[in-house]
């Protein structure tokens, strides 16, 4: 879905010749499906068998053993549920406001730039110029810039809008604005390829068909659009409810701000395995679920 | 960069697609305001990127945040703090074996899928799918609780096996474009001139399926020298220049760190602003003679 609309280099002739059946296939297939079967299924396996484990051996910190602990996801979502919500609270916002800067930005620059292909490529650098920099260094940067005595709180301040005691950093809008700043690129990339391939004479029969711009807009340029806007909603949705950067306390985030990931990645380094793999295996079941509902429509055949 | 970020390289590989042309500049009023609104958000995406690169120059004492006059100091000794210059290295050595051997594989799964059929295609297809589909969190923290579970030492051989992983997928999308637009009548012709399977590939299908191919190696470097997610749990007390920068982040980043992102980013500009022109070139001649 998603990932093949980034990569096209040309018109598919590949049914000009007819798909062999092989052992070459397999040769070629087998290493790579090999080293995935190994570093990506296998790992989850552990993860699944991790997440039931219980303390055993010598009970010392990080020792468990393989059991059928099915407390530990009780434990998860007990503990954590309030967690998960702001987790998907806070990647639903980001993902809302992405879309909301991206469409303009995509169509500008797929549409009302077509005539003018060298700044069109200009522009489209400008958009993924931040993959180019240190994601970290980027967000401190924003922390910097957010930081209390620093120019924006100073000026809201000012304004009124915060009052003297109140501060930026670490609370829900900077990571919100923090998570949607890292994936703008993410969103604007797809829904741009969509537009790009936008045929401007359907437009234009709305127009001779006296549909004005909103009904233009509405019926015929965003459906026209739409699998652009699906891949760029994953895009961003996925990874930034993933994400414990943006909400990790040396950066956007404070203790009020804690997400999935950040859970995930403390409950991990403090040696609690099976907790920390039982918030993986919930996270990854709640991203599942609309890409299997994905999948289920369209088939597997358009996945890649 | 995450591995979602990936794709985003492999656009400078895109050609034009056929579309049609509006009759009139339509829009108007609505186009300008298009067009200021996406002009800001570009310039509020850009604030990060000259902050960092201004700091870059910061006369810096003991913290990188508060703004202390001009230096060229942190470009001329980016070694001085030895942690910086050896996590880079680390990034480098990391990247570029990963690059290496996720390109090899995944050129070789971007060639059997377009050519040959198999069983269990739909298997294969979900296995290549599902780990962009995953957060990287989940990734990370599967791969580092197998390595705990098998009581393997992590470290940078830990985070290449782990880069590897992530970056196959990648690869097998964007070079897989380029294997389905390769015209089949090209070979075909090197096979009527009696050269033999091996010689077809290496000096016909291999040449010709390049830019795909470098543009998949660039998108693996790319993704590998800015994981920080994954690589935090398999790296153990190994450190790349991502890692480096979480670990200071709490104490106090040093300048020589944002030297060398933006001496990165400047690279990374510059390739792609060169390979855009040249393509922009390549298309106008190919407009010329066909």
């Amino acid at each position: 879905m998603a990932f093949g609309a980034f990569a096209n280099s040309g018109p598919d002739l590949s049914a000009a010749a007819p798909r062999r059946r092989s052992y070459v296939a397999i040769i070629l297939l087998a290493p790579g499906v090999v080293y995935l079967l190994a570093t990506f299924v296998a790992p989850l396996v552990s993860l699944v068998l991790t997440s039931f484990k219980e303390p055993g051996g010598d009970f010392e910190v990080g020792e468990y053993v393989y059991a059928f602990r099915w407390e530990n996801y009780a434990e998860a979502i007990g503990r954590f549920g309030e967690i998960f919500l702001r987790t998907f609270g806070y990647s639903l916002l980001a993902t809302i406001l992405a879309l909301l800067i991206s469409y303009p930005l995509a169509y500008f620059i797929g549409v009302t730039l077509r005539r003018f292909p060298l700044w069109q490529s200009l522009v489209l650098i400008l958009v993924i110029a931040p993959f180019f920099i240190s994601f970290l260094l980027r967000t401190l940067a924003w922390k910097a810039i957010f930081a209390d005595e620093g120019p924006v709180v100073s000026f809201l301040q000012a304004i009124g809008i915060l009052g003297p005691e109140d501060y930026l950093n670490g609370t829900a809008f900077t990571v919100i604005f923090g998570l949607t700043y890292n994936y703008i690129p993410f969103m604007t990339l797809p829904i741009y390829t969509s537009l790009e391939r936008l045929d401007l004479r359907y437009v234009e029969a709305g127009g001779d068909l006296y549909a004005g711009p909103a009904q233009r807009f509405w019926r015929i340029i965003l459906p026209l659009s739409l699998p652009g806007v699906v891949s760029g909603t994953l895009l961003t949705f996925i990874p930034a409810s993933g994400d414990y950067v943006n909400a990790s306390k040396d950066f956007l985030g404070s203790t009020n701000t804690v997400m999935a990931g950040n859970v995930i990645n403390d409950m991990f380094f403090q040696s609690f395995y099976p907790l920390s793999a039982a918030v993986s295996i919930l996270l990854m079941i709640a991203i599942l679920i609309p890409v299997v509902a994905y999948v289920a429509r369209s088939g597997s055949e358009d996945l890649l | 960069m995450s591995t979602q970020e990936a794709a985003a390289l492999a656009t400078a590989e895109s050609a034009p697609a056929p579309r049609g042309r509006a009759r009139s500049g339509r829009g108007g009023a609505g186009a300008w305001v298009v067009g200021a609104y996406s002009l800001l958000a570009l310039a509020i995406m850009m604030i990060p990127i000259v902050y960092t690169i201004v700091f870059s120059f910061n006369d810096a004492r003991r913290t990188n945040i508060v703004w202390r006059g001009f230096t060229l100091d942190n470009w001329l000794k980016i070694c001085d703090d030895a942690r910086v210059c050896e996590s880079f290295g680390n990034s480098i050595i990391v990247g570029v074996v990963a690059t290496v051997v996720a390109t090899i594989l995944g050129t070789m799964i971007a060639i059997a899928i377009v050519r040959y059929t198999f069983r269990f295609t739909t298997l294969i297809t979900i296995l290549l799918f599902l780990p962009m589909a995953t957060p990287e969190v989940v990734l990370g923290s599967g791969l580092g609780s197998q390595f705990v579970n098998m009581g393997v030492e992590r470290g940078l051989w830990t985070i290449i096996v782990a880069h590897i992983m992530f970056c196959i997928s990648f690869v097998v999308v964007t070079v897989r474009a380029r294997v389905a637009s390769l015209d089949p009548a090209l070979e075909e012709a090197g096979r009527d001139l009696y050269a033999s399977p091996a010689q077809v590939f290496w000096r016909v299908t291999l040449p010709l399926l390049m830019p795909g191919i470098l543009a998949a190696a660039l998108l693996c470097f790319a993704l590998s020298f800015d994981d920080f997610i994954i690589t935090n749990f398999v790296s153990g007390n190994a450190e790349t220049f991502p890692k480096f920068v979480y670990v200071a982040a709490s104490r106090g980043i040093p300048p020589q760190s944002n030297v060398i992102a933006s001496a990165v980013f400047v690279l990374a500009i510059v390739i792609v602003v060169a390979a855009q022109l040249s393509a922009g070139v390549r298309r106008r001649k190919l407009a010329k003679t066909g």
